[in-house]
């Protein structure tokens, strides 16, 4: 029992422990909050961004619209929900803090704190998110609204899809936690983070959907990539708000994303716990 | 109480030499070097004793208080600190000790200190009498009052310091580590954080241990004295040992390093 009672503690499983990482949750999103300039440009860059790529589907779509698997309209609604939760999804945003302390040995207070150093990391990169996205998606959203058919957003395809959205985006968002955790967790391992990271934003970027939806790729590389960490990424809600998913395949994403969401974050946990025994805190 | 005995631990140094044949060599086959940063260490402190703990850069005093901080795990021998060893169980070890790393920070860079302290208290789960009661008693000591409304990063380092002194200090530790709490501060904010450990060791029977290179903390705080040089204690007495006649404290000591080639 008192093993038991360790090991809940040890990994934060104890429901009273919450409470601490809530509270680096709440600290991290009203931080986060402070940066208005920040939004207010990503903001901008995000609706030229936007405007930019729906011009460019448009001349495609003018070409021949019956080859392409989704109708322009959930493509506009596509894109700018991408945009206006870009800083939910975005496979480049790390937490400089957290590799600086991996790296120059900051780490060492936090591991004289009574926290697991997963969650608490965890915790801290869901908030960062989650503020940034709270200044930037409203404004996004509502001027994206008022564009004129079939530029601008429009509804979601049904109230069920609409709440589907609402579920698979928080989905999507520990998923995308979940791997950057990995990121991090890695870099106690190869010491310097650059290489990794590299790698993984180019490749997150074309698996999840970022560049180009899924559906646009050919169907063999699409049915593999679709069983990936990363296409229960952003693609899940953008394509669940559309319509352009069928009931059976709707069940099926989400279930993905369920099960992906407890293997990384097993993997990640195992993985961290072990560096954390042999970790050697660099420098003085 | 904390017990330490046989502790060794060494690390694994990549060395190459200069140059760019070397460099291309060491592509392919790299040399390692052991270092053995603590070498067979044992000694033992008693609850609210003072201890400095002292030796040349590179010597494993770091390497003695990460070990009993929980943060490092020793190659071989065995330690107890309080009943408990420090790296298996690292949680809950933490909850009870304090520690305050002179060269980094523990505060949050970009929020007013009080904030810092708040999410310190759920941290540790403080009770809120209690956090009252020591944020109270911390201020007061510390001269804290309108510092902790200021982000840490606009702080000079002596106030930054004083904060981080408080912040290790919220949950009342029975222990506190010190690692170099000096370094880098002017001689006001020096004596005043000397005069506050003082206090601290006197009122709450804090043990606290302290690594410093700065002669004079050791001469106004710590009763007793360990040295250690090349992973290896050397000299475990008190400042009456060390100082021979009146001489200055920092020849002495210089003069001791050379005697043991450290």
């Amino acid at each position: 029992m008192e093993q038991l009672h360790t090991y809940m503690q040890n990994t934060g499983l104890n429901p009273g422990g919450w409470r601490k990482y809530f509270s680096f949750f709440r600290m991290r999103f009203f931080m986060g909050l402070q940066y208005r300039t920040a939004a207010i440009a990503g903001m901008a860059t995000q609706f030229f961004w936007g405007m930019m790529e729906i011009l460019l589907y448009n001349a495609f779509y003018k070409a021949d619209a019956a080859a392409f698997p989704m109708s322009f309209r959930a493509l506009t609604s596509y894109i700018w929900l991408q945009q206006a939760f870009l800083t939910l999804f975005g496979a480049w945003m790390f937490e400089n803090e957290i590799f600086d302390a991996i790296v120059d040995g900051n780490l060492a207070y936090e591991m004289c704190r009574p926290v697991n150093v997963y969650n608490m990391w965890f915790s801290r990169s869901m908030a960062m998110r989650f503020s940034r996205v709270c200044l930037r998606c409203l404004p996004i959203l509502l001027v994206a609204g008022l564009l004129p058919e079939p530029y601008g957003m429009s509804l979601p395809a049904s109230a069920l899809h609409g709440l589907l959205f609402a579920v698979t985006i928080f989905l999507c968002a520990l998923v995308v936690v979940a791997c950057t955790m990995l990121v991090y967790v890695l870099t106690f391992y190869t010491i310097s983070p650059v290489g990794l990271r590299m790698v993984y934003v180019c490749a997150v970027d074309f698996l999840c959907g970022a560049i180009i939806p899924l559906p646009f790729l050919p169907d063999g590389l699409q049915r593999v990539i679709e069983l990936l960490p990363f296409a229960s990424m952003q693609n899940v809600p953008l394509r669940i708000y559309g319509g352009s998913m069928s009931g059976g395949e709707m069940v099926r994403a989400i279930g993905l994303q369920i099960v992906w969401i407890v293997v990384l974050i097993a993997v990640g946990r195992m993985l961290c716990a072990r560096a954390m025994k042999k970790v050697i805190v660099q420098g003085g | 109480m904390i017990t330490m005995e046989h502790v060794c631990k060494s690390y694994r140094i990549a060395k190459r030499n200069a140059g760019l044949k070397e460099a291309c060599k060491a592509f392919f086959r790299r040399e390692y070097d052991e270092v053995h940063a603590l070498d067979d260490v044992s000694f033992t402190i008693a609850d609210g004793e003072m201890v400095g703990y002292i030796g040349p850069n590179g010597a494993g005093k770091s390497s003695t208080i990460k070990i009993l901080s929980g943060i490092l795990t020793p190659d071989s021998g065995s330690c107890l600190v309080d009943g408990r060893v420090p790296w298996k169980n690292r949680i809950e070890h933490v909850r009870h000790i304090g520690v305050v790393f002179g060269q980094r920070s523990q505060l949050w860079w970009d929020v007013p200190v009080i904030d810092s302290f708040a999410l310190l208290k759920d941290i540790y789960s403080i009770p809120d009498s209690l956090y009252q009661e020591n944020l109270e008693e911390l201020t007061h000591l510390l001269d804290l009052g309108e510092l902790m409304r200021s982000p840490a990063r606009q702080l000079s380092l002596g106030q930054r310091m004083r904060c981080e002194l408080a912040a290790s200090l919220l949950h009342s530790p029975k222990l506190l580590f010190l690692d170099e709490p000096t370094i880098g501060l002017d001689a006001v904010s020096k004596l005043a954080v000397r005069e506050f450990i003082h206090k601290l060791n006197e009122t709450r029977g804090t043990t606290v241990i302290l690594t410093t290179h700065d002669m004079q903390d050791i001469e106004a705080l710590a009763s007793r004295i360990i040295l250690i040089g090349k992973g290896k204690i050397l000299m475990d007495g008190t400042l009456e040992d060390i100082r021979r006649g009146g001489e200055n404290m920092d020849e002495t000591i210089a003069q001791l390093y050379r005697d043991y080639k450290i």
